[in-house]
């Protein structure tokens, strides 16, 4: 028995002197194996005589379990350690960036859009378009401004032949969808328009969003009602003031000048009125039965207050340290 | 419209400041867009003569002046201009006054005492530049503030006044306005009393276009004197208004046309053939103008002639020939009423605008012409004398004022607020609009002077106006809701912009107007759409492809030091067409530098084509793009496609034309696509099919073609006769080099095989990879690759 004292002591202190759970197994068959020391002993068991085999054959297993218990666990610790030394191999600066491609963005002109015409699209307003080569006929005539009248000198106008022009704002785009849709309708036209101007608060390009509202019961205070909603709304500030003044556009009557509140002034945002009974009737629709309202809106101007850009040339240099502002 | 306050309110005064009353006419839509003093504030500044004068005693240049300022004893005061002189009357700041940038102390001068200081126009803020003293006119009463004198207690208003609103183009005008807003009474209206004829001198008038000018008037006055000066209060009113003084006569004319709105002529009498005639030019006719402008006439231009010729461009211009000079003694004095339409471009077609043709175009009160030429000869025998002849009237058919249906009900509707039938009896009234009224319905005439008032809700934005927008609230307004439609089938721009933002590229805006080399390099069109009147030459063509402006971009941030640019532009392109303009919306990408952007991670490499296919690509994906060599002008013959959609083209891909890259000065080449944006949209809308439960057998291929088989075209020719078991047949290598002879490549297809009813055998397998053997070698002329 003092033979089994031994094997268990040699052999928990050879497990404990293994680093390698490769070399573990051939240790285990030195002791546990089929020719191992323990085996061997156990084989001698059947000398012993029948009342002392059991109290034997108990020790023996008890040496058995115990060696196997210190072979798992040194088992386990080896592979904890190799884990470990793995892990600490495998780490990383995770504070380097990312890898791969980057993003890019989209230009505020378009971003002002997207924010208006999701504003917009909140209460239903469908997105319309037209050409920028506008025939003379939708961009003044059919607005109600005939030729040689003094309105079309308001309009720097570029031409490309006798009959057509660039549009000088998106309000040609109402008239087109209405000959094509009868009311009630709500859309907005954005777009690029172009007027003879060109300076530090003048680009011969820049863009509008022409909005229109057509059915039995839609006013002026309906008109005032929107467009203060949307300022407020497209600036997230509720105590935005919102100032129509009188003006004169031919195709809306009443027309008016919309300002806004900004630092301590009014500043104007874009023009309105309610549609002309006579653009109107140029798309079939009746006026005593339907109103409408229709306002523009100078996109470059909302994006300027908005994000606190401070000339409109910017937005057509397409210099990527400003574009990138934006992403 | 630019004019005094004080004359302003000469007609009107109501109980408002310069600033009030600026803010009531803003409001009631006379958008004020400026608002100035005339004279900067100063006090203690007088009217002065200078009595005598010597050489200070120790400067050349400065004298020393006594001064009479009123007071009982002169002033001593050194003075430096060089235009001082005894007797002079000038504007003298006195100890204690306070100029813009001077205080006026007493002091000693060089040693002299200096009790004030005489001051030229600029001192006064009166003028940006002036040499020497202010001299003030030989009557200017001595002692009297400089102030009051000239009348510098005033401001200038500048209306900005809208196309519609032409009876503001006069005093008059405004005045009336300006009561019916605040509720003022107007102090003096246009009742001037006749000036009596005392010369039986007439010229017939023979108005043979009685549409075109529906009034005439006119008179001769003999003796008068066209050297007499200008009154000041005439000639401060005119300046006020950026009027220059001429000569009395057209002072007169000019002033009356501020005061009224009515544009006057007066012809030199004695450079006058015959009669007078108003009608169209003649074929070939030609006039001189006042402005020595000779022009030829169209025969839808209206003249008044004598005799003999053309004399003046109805309400635009006067003629050379006829007009009134210093030795002018006898005038006939014009006043007449244009039809709008009649005058209405004619100024614009010849370069020219004029006070006259603004107002006419718009519409002068033809109920004033006469008023008009009476009040003008008035001022002419007050100021310059002379004897007045009778006035000869003509009356064509004049514009009918008909009565406009307004009812209290629609203006309702449209103003959505409920004015009353009280209220809008108050605003018209105030407007002096005569009306009448039952249940809610008024029939209103408007006055002569509005020429924007026809219909019934011309009288509704007066309503608005009047009452005030402020006064309107607003309302969000109810409607009946139904859900917007979506169409599936096509994905919107947003998204393609997204996608594209997402691998990296920047979205930029260029102008629609281009350099018109700019499309001869890189659309080669000779023939882009011009503009007739472009801001600038090199903006002078609508452009045919979005390529100029992203290569424009590129060059413009290569020049601030940037290296790589990734950037896209969505917009139209332009061509001229059989009927119209084509103008499809189409996407360009545009790639320079490296795929990546410089990173510790990858190591970079230059952006080619195929990487900016995989951009498309992803645009469209699952829709598959189709992609033919072709040239383009802008594009590397030999790395350029035309892509289609469809079998159609829809675009083109390829890398920069190393002819541009040089001309347009790049360090290296660039990548672009450009494709139309509804092609781009298109979407499918997903249809499922059964997920076949059998196993998928793969095999592989590899084939030896000539190096100018385009890779497309053999996928295309193996997949037309393919079974349907074949779910997928990919390219995954491809190879030149060791191994494949000179102008051959190796390629390698991966073949995938499914049935969705049973497992494929390796007959059938087989029997498949030997068709597309079979296909390849026969088409192609592939060979296998061992």
């Amino acid at each position: 028995m003092e033979k089994l004292e031994e094997i268990l002591n040699q052999g928990l202190s050879a497990f404990a002197a293994i680093d390698n759970p490769a070399d573990l197994d051939q240790v285990k068959s030195r002791f546990i194996g089929k020719n191992g020391a323990l085996t061997e002993i156990l084989k001698g068991l059947g000398k012993l005589s029948a009342e002392d085999r059991p109290a034997a054959g108990a020790r023996i297993n008890e040496v058995k379990d115990r060696l196997e218990q210190a072979l798992a666990a040194r088992r386990d610790a080896l592979r904890e350690e190799q884990l470990q030394a793995q892990l600490a191999k495998e780490s990383l600066d995770v504070t380097l960036p990312g890898r791969g491609a980057g993003r890019g963005g989209m230009h505020p002109v378009t971003r002002t859009l997207e924010r208006i015409e999701a504003l917009f699209h909140s209460i239903g307003f469908e997105v319309a378009q037209g050409p920028e080569i506008e025939t003379d006929f939708y961009n003044f005539t059919a607005l109600n401004i005939p030729e040689n009248h003094p309105a079309r000198a308001m309009h720097d106008t570029f031409y490309v032949d006798a009959r057509h022009v660039l549009r000088t704002h998106t309000s040609p785009v109402q008239v087109r969808y209405m000959e094509g849709n009868q009311p009630p309708l709500k859309i907005i036209a954005p777009g690029r328009v172009f007027r003879v101007d060109s300076d530090a608060t003048h680009s011969p390009m820049f863009h509008q969003v022409e909005g229109l509202w057509v059915d039995e019961e839609i006013s002026f205070a309906n008109l005032k009602g929107v467009v203060q909603d949307f300022l407020q709304r497209f600036f997230e500030r509720d105590d935005l003031q919102v100032r129509f003044r009188p003006s004169f556009f031919p195709f809306t009557e009443p027309s008016a000048e919309m300002d806004m509140s900004w630092k301590g002034g009014w500043l104007e945002i874009g023009g309105c009125g309610m549609v002309h009974p006579n653009v109107l009737k140029h798309v079939n629709i009746d006026s005593e039965k339907y109103i409408g309202f229709a306002f523009g809106l100078g996109v470059e101007r909302l994006a300027m207050l908005r994000y606190g850009v401070n000339d409109l040339r910017l937005f057509f240099e397409n210099d990527l340290k400003f574009l990138k502002q934006f992403n | 419209m630019k004019f005094s306050e004080n004359w302003l309110r000469t007609y009107v005064n109501p109980a408002l400041d310069s600033d009030q009353l600026a803010h009531a006419l803003t409001m009631a839509g006379l958008e004020v867009e400026g608002l100035e003093s005339v004279a900067p504030a100063f006090e203690n500044i007088v009217v002065a003569e200078v009595l005598s004068l010597e050489k200070h005693p120790n400067a050349d240049r400065l004298n020393v002046c006594l001064v009479n300022v009123g007071t009982p004893e002169p002033l001593q005061i050194v003075c430096g201009a060089a235009n001082v002189h005894a007797g002079a009357r000038v504007p003298c700041a006195r100890v204690g006054a306070e100029l813009p940038g001077i205080s006026i102390k007493q002091a000693k001068v060089r040693g002299v005492e200096s009790f004030g200081m005489l001051c030229s126009a600029k001192e006064l803020g009166l003028a940006e530049e002036s040499s020497g003293l202010m001299l003030l006119p030989a009557d200017a009463p001595v002692g009297v503030s400089i102030r009051s004198y000239l009348e510098l207690d005033d401001h200038l208003f500048t209306l900005k006044l809208t196309p519609n609103r032409s009876d503001c183009l006069g005093m008059l005008g405004v005045a009336r306005e300006v009561a019916a807003v605040t509720g003022s009474r107007l102090e003096r209206g246009q009742n001037f009393e006749p000036v009596k004829a005392t010369v039986a001198d007439k010229l017939e008038i023979d108005v043979a276009e009685s549409t075109a000018c529906p009034r005439y008037c006119g008179r001769v006055m003999r003796g008068v004197n066209l050297t007499a000066t200008t009154p000041d209060w005439m000639v401060r009113r005119l300046e006020r208004s950026d009027v220059r003084s001429i000569n009395s006569i057209v002072d007169i004319t000019n002033y009356v046309m501020l005061e009224l709105g009515q544009p006057l002529h007066a012809f030199d009498l004695a450079r006058l053939k015959g009669g007078i005639q108003v009608r169209f030019a003649r074929p070939g006719e030609q006039l001189t103008l006042l402005n020595q402008q000779n022009v030829k006439l169209d025969p839808d231009m209206l003249v008044i002639a004598d005799e003999s010729a053309a004399l003046a461009l109805a309400g635009v211009m006067g003629g050379e020939s006829s007009a009134v000079s210093d030795g002018t003694t006898d005038i006939f004095l014009e006043s007449a009423y244009f039809n709008p339409d009649v005058i209405a471009g004619k100024a614009r077609r010849l370069g020219l605008s004029t006070d006259s043709s603004y107002r006419f175009e718009r519409g002068v009160d033809f109920a004033a012409t006469r008023t008009a030429l009476e009040r003008a000869a008035e001022l002419i025998q007050q100021i310059c004398g002379g004897d007045a002849g009778e006035v000869t009237e003509m009356i064509g058919k004049l514009p009918q004022r008909e009565a406009i249906v307004l009812r209290a009900d629609r203006a309702r509707r449209v103003l959505g607020i409920d004015l009353g039938v009280d209220t809008i009896s108050s605003i018209l009234q105030r407007l002096d609009f005569k009306f009448t009224e039952l249940n809610g319905v008024f029939r209103v005439i408007p006055p002569s002077y509005r020429f924007d008032l026809s219909i019934e809700v011309d009288l509704i934005e007066e309503l608005a106006r009047l009452h005030g927008y402020d006064h309107i609230p607003a309302l969000p307004p109810c409607s009946t809701l139904s859900l917007l439609p979506q169409d599936e089938s096509l994905q919107g721009l947003g998204q393609i912009r997204q996608l594209l933002i997402a691998r990296d590229y920047q979205e930029v805006v260029t102008y629609s107007f281009v350099d018109k080399e700019w499309e001869a390099d890189l659309a080669g069109n000779e023939t882009p759409v011009v503009l007739q009147n472009p801001i600038a030459s090199q903006l002078g063509v609508m452009r045919s492809t979005l390529f100029g402006g992203l290569l424009d971009v590129l060059r413009f941030n290569l020049n601030r030091k940037h290296e790589r640019v990734r950037i896209f532009e969505v917009g139209r392109c332009f061509a001229a067409g059989e009927s119209g303009y084509a103008q499809p919306q189409r996407v360009a990408a545009l790639s320079f530098g490296s795929v990546k952007a410089e990173q510790w991670g990858e190591t970079l490499r230059h952006a080619d084509y195929f990487d900016i296919k995989s951009d498309l690509e992803a645009l469209c994906y699952p829709i598959e793009l189709g992609f033919v060599a072709a040239t383009h002008p802008a594009l590397h013959p030999g790395q350029s496609a035309k892509i289609l959609l469809n079998e159609e083209p829809v675009g083109w891909i390829g890398v920069l034309h190393p002819r541009w890259q040089q001309k347009y000065d790049l360090p290296q080449s660039a990548v672009m696509f450009e494709i139309d944006l509804a092609a781009l949209m298109q979407r499918k809308i997903p249809v499922f099919s059964e997920i076949s439960k059998f196993p998928t057998v793969r095999r592989d291929l590899a084939v030896v073609v000539d190096d100018a088989v385009n890779v497309q075209e053999l996928l295309d020719g193996m997949r037309k006769h393919l079974p349907v078991m074949v779910t997928d047949l990919k390219l995954f290598d491809v190879y030149r080099g060791k191994g494949i002879d000179l102008g051959k490549k190796s390629l390698a297809f991966k073949v995938l095989m499914q049935d969705t009813q049973k497992t494929l055998t390796d007959d059938e397998v087989e029997t498949v990879m030997a068709n597309i053997k079979d296909i390849l070698a026969t088409r192609f002329n592939a060979t296998l690759r061992v």
